[in-house]
């Protein structure tokens, strides 16, 4: 089988089949997404999806949004390469569903329509309130959707056999034209069975490779961690793959950075404004409840997988292969496919793994379209003055804008050679330093006021992008012998003089020190009527968006 | 899209009303009784995990049976936490805040709440008491 890996310049298995199998799930798709677009009338079809979707739909959609091809693919090549470091990721991404379920999914869907900045501007001043939250949203999906983007134009060099930038732009170009399709034809009841359909794709996919790669070790958990870890001893750079501290160990720096990437990944997801989005599109906060725990089961499920899927491809592919794969890291699970099923196997994982970016992506652009056309278009350029008609329309232009947007960053930031698990961890590391604070100050505490959000939200925004613009992400990390280059953005200039690469230590607590301080000098009182209205009507589900019937 | 009119179902003083009602100030505490301390304790569990591999990497890689070490159960004991909270929660919401919830939209539903009435109204015996 090694031989026929080496055949070219690094492409595995047959493009021809891994096309044919992403273009079928692509013909599905398009399919159910057009017989979803004849229910697609009013705003809350085309954002919420007319609140019908039942809460174990919902739960798959959302471990569709979520498990992302930094998490697919980035976890188990990390835990092929680094182990125990990539496994800490897994985990940091699952526990951080609890701050969903115990206190935002059920009081967010009793009171918002469309948006995060629903419920963030209930109580306080509307339109600077939405402004930021607006900014905040965009910025997040911005991030995200860039490292998608890149992610899609890095895994086709590996798996359809094309490379070049060129070829790569095309490819960056097709999906983007995709998403966008979806999103306008089929709105937000499109975009939810997209992610269905992909997260059953996914999660099957992960199931059968975990029970193959089990048989090969007898089922036995400890013989498949000896043969990764004696893999891994003997390597180029030989790693205890079972101990922490592959990837993180090294220096007192890099050890405070990994503390710090833990706490954006576990505050950071119950303030992901398209993880929040999904939470509308069902009927009531029940099923809001129940979304979340059939999302908290497929999601920790699926990281189990990977622990062994990722120690598989340690053992079976082993890690020099992989870094020498095109695609690093993200190549450990296409190559272990191929070693054990051969062509097929691979080009049904090359095709989930497309699959997976394509519904991201197109969860992501509604989620920023929604916002730009309900907070900044009709609340604060409008000021309320347009119907739901008009805002749609600007909500689906948006979607192009946006869509553009991302294929021309997309295509730079591939050509850049940017980090996309950075671009996620910055994402993360966004909603928990500008997002989370807010929401659970404006949920849980009466004394909040509007200039507390301010503070907060842009606090946060700020301090996260300022740090991670002065960190070695941008500038000044040194050079690796290896490929002769620095992993910074920039090479042979230094400006950095903020030594982690993940900011979240610092901007988290304080953007909640400032939601506390701006609270705290600010001369308005808070609203109470309002708070009372916000705080009954978010625990009873009183005046609650109801489902469209149709 | 849902009708304005409906959404303006309650008025202000309403909702404050039902804001200083009993069992509004019951259906809260019970939420947070369980939310806040459970919130406290897996996101501490979870630090002291984060900790533990950062800095007590020898302490982790304790061989505990064949190959698993110490640092992969404490992680597979993250899941088990997570998967067991969440059925806790579930659990909780059903039995000792749903009752209330259900209970108080029914009766907001139908202006139980208006200035003068209502707190002493129906009482919430009814919601499991454990």
């Amino acid at each position: 089988m090694s031989e026929l890996l080496a055949v070219d310049s690094g492409t595995i298995g047959e493009p021809a089949v891994n096309i044919s199998i992403f273009g079928a799930f692509v013909l599905v798709t398009l399919f159910i997404t057009f017989r979803a677009s004849r229910n697609n009338k009013s705003a809350a079809d085309y954002y919420a999806a007319g609140r019908n979707i039942s809460g174990t739909q919902n739960g798959l959609a959302i471990a569709g949004d979520y498990l992302s091809a930094a998490s697919f693919l980035g976890i188990a090549g990390a835990i092929a390469v680094y182990g125990y470091d990539g496994f800490l990721y897994s985990i940091g991404f699952l526990v951080a569903w609890l701050v969903a379920l115990l206190l935002v999914a059920e009081l967010m869907r009793n009171t918002a329509r469309f948006t995060m900045a629903d419920v963030l501007a209930f109580r306080m001043r509307q339109r600077p309130v939405r402004m930021a939250a607006a900014i905040s949203t965009l910025t997040v999906s911005l991030f995200y959707l860039l490292a998608q983007m890149a992610g899609a134009g890095g895994l086709v060099t590996l798996l359809l056999g094309v490379s070049g930038e060129a070829a790569q732009a095309v490819v960056v170009t097709i999906v983007g034209a995709l998403m966008i399709f979806y999103v306008l034809v089929g709105g937000m009841r499109g975009t939810t069975y997209v992610q269905i359909i992909k997260a059953s794709l996914l999660i099957i996919g992960a199931f059968v490779m975990t029970v193959w790669v089990l048989g090969e070790y007898g089922f036995n958990l400890s013989s498949l961690l000896g043969g990764a870890a004696e893999n891994a001893a003997g390597a180029a750079t030989p790693r205890d793959v079972l101990a922490p501290g592959a990837q993180y160990g090294a220096t007192g720096t890099s050890k405070l950075d990994f503390v710090s990437l833990g706490l954006a990944l576990v505050l950071g997801t119950a303030g992901l404004p398209h993880v929040l989005m999904r939470f509308y599109t069902v009927p009531t906060a029940k099923d809001a409840r129940r979304s979340v725990v059939w999302a908290i089961w497929l999601i920790g499920i699926f990281y189990l997988f990977s622990l062994v899927i990722g120690y598989g491809a340690g053992a079976l592919v082993g890690a020099d292969r992989i870094l020498a794969a095109p695609g690093a890291v993200n190549a450990a699970a296409p190559l272990l496919a191929f070693e054990l099923g051969g062509t097929v196997l691979l080009g049904i994982i090359a095709g989930v793994a497309f699959a997976t970016i394509l519904a991201v992506v197109a969860g992501l652009t509604i989620t920023a379209s929604a916002s730009f056309a309900h907070d900044v278009y009709a609340s604060v350029l409008k000021k309320g003055q347009v119907t739901g008609n008009g805002e749609v329309r600007v909500a689906r232009i948006t979607a192009i804008v946006i869509g553009a947007i991302s294929i021309g960053l997309g295509i730079l930031a591939l050509q850049a050679g940017l980090n996309i698990a950075f671009l996620v961890a910055l994402a993360f590391a966004v909603a928990a330093s500008a997002n989370l604070p807010t929401i659970l100050y404006t949920l849980f505490w009466r004394n909040f006021t509007t200039q507390g959000a301010l503070w907060s939200i842009y606090g946060g925004l700020i301090a996260c992008v300022t740090l991670i613009v002065f960190s070695p992400v941008v500038s000044g990390a040194p050079v690796v012998e290896a490929t002769g280059k620095s992993p910074s953005l920039f090479q042979d200039v230094d400006f950095s003089w903020f030594p982690l690469n993940n900011p979240g230590l610092v901007s988290i607590p304080l953007s909640f020190f400032l939601g506390w301080l701006g609270s705290k000098l600010s001369k308005e009182r808070p609203d109470e009527l309002k708070s009372a209205e916000l705080e009954v009507r978010a625990f009873t589900g009183i005046g609650a968006e109801k489902a469209v019937q149709h | 899209m849902t009708d304005p009119d409906e959404r303006r179902l309650l008025t202000p003083e309403e909702y404050l009303a039902a804001q200083n009602s009993p069992e509004f100030v019951d259906l809260k505490k019970r939420f947070r009784a369980f939310a806040f301390p459970m919130t406290f304790a897996f996101f501490a569990w979870y630090l002291l995990y984060v900790l533990l591999s950062t800095y007590a990497p020898d302490f982790m890689a304790t061989e505990v049976f064949g190959n698993v070490n110490l640092g992969i159960l404490l992680g597979l004991a993250q899941f088990v936490t997570t998967f067991a909270i969440t059925h806790l929660y579930v659990n909780h919401a059903n039995k000792r805040t749903d009752p209330i919830a259900d209970e108080m939209r029914e009766r907001l539903e139908q202006h139980d709440f208006r200035a003068g009435t209502g707190t002493t109204g129906t009482d919430t015996q009814g919601a499991t008491r454990v």
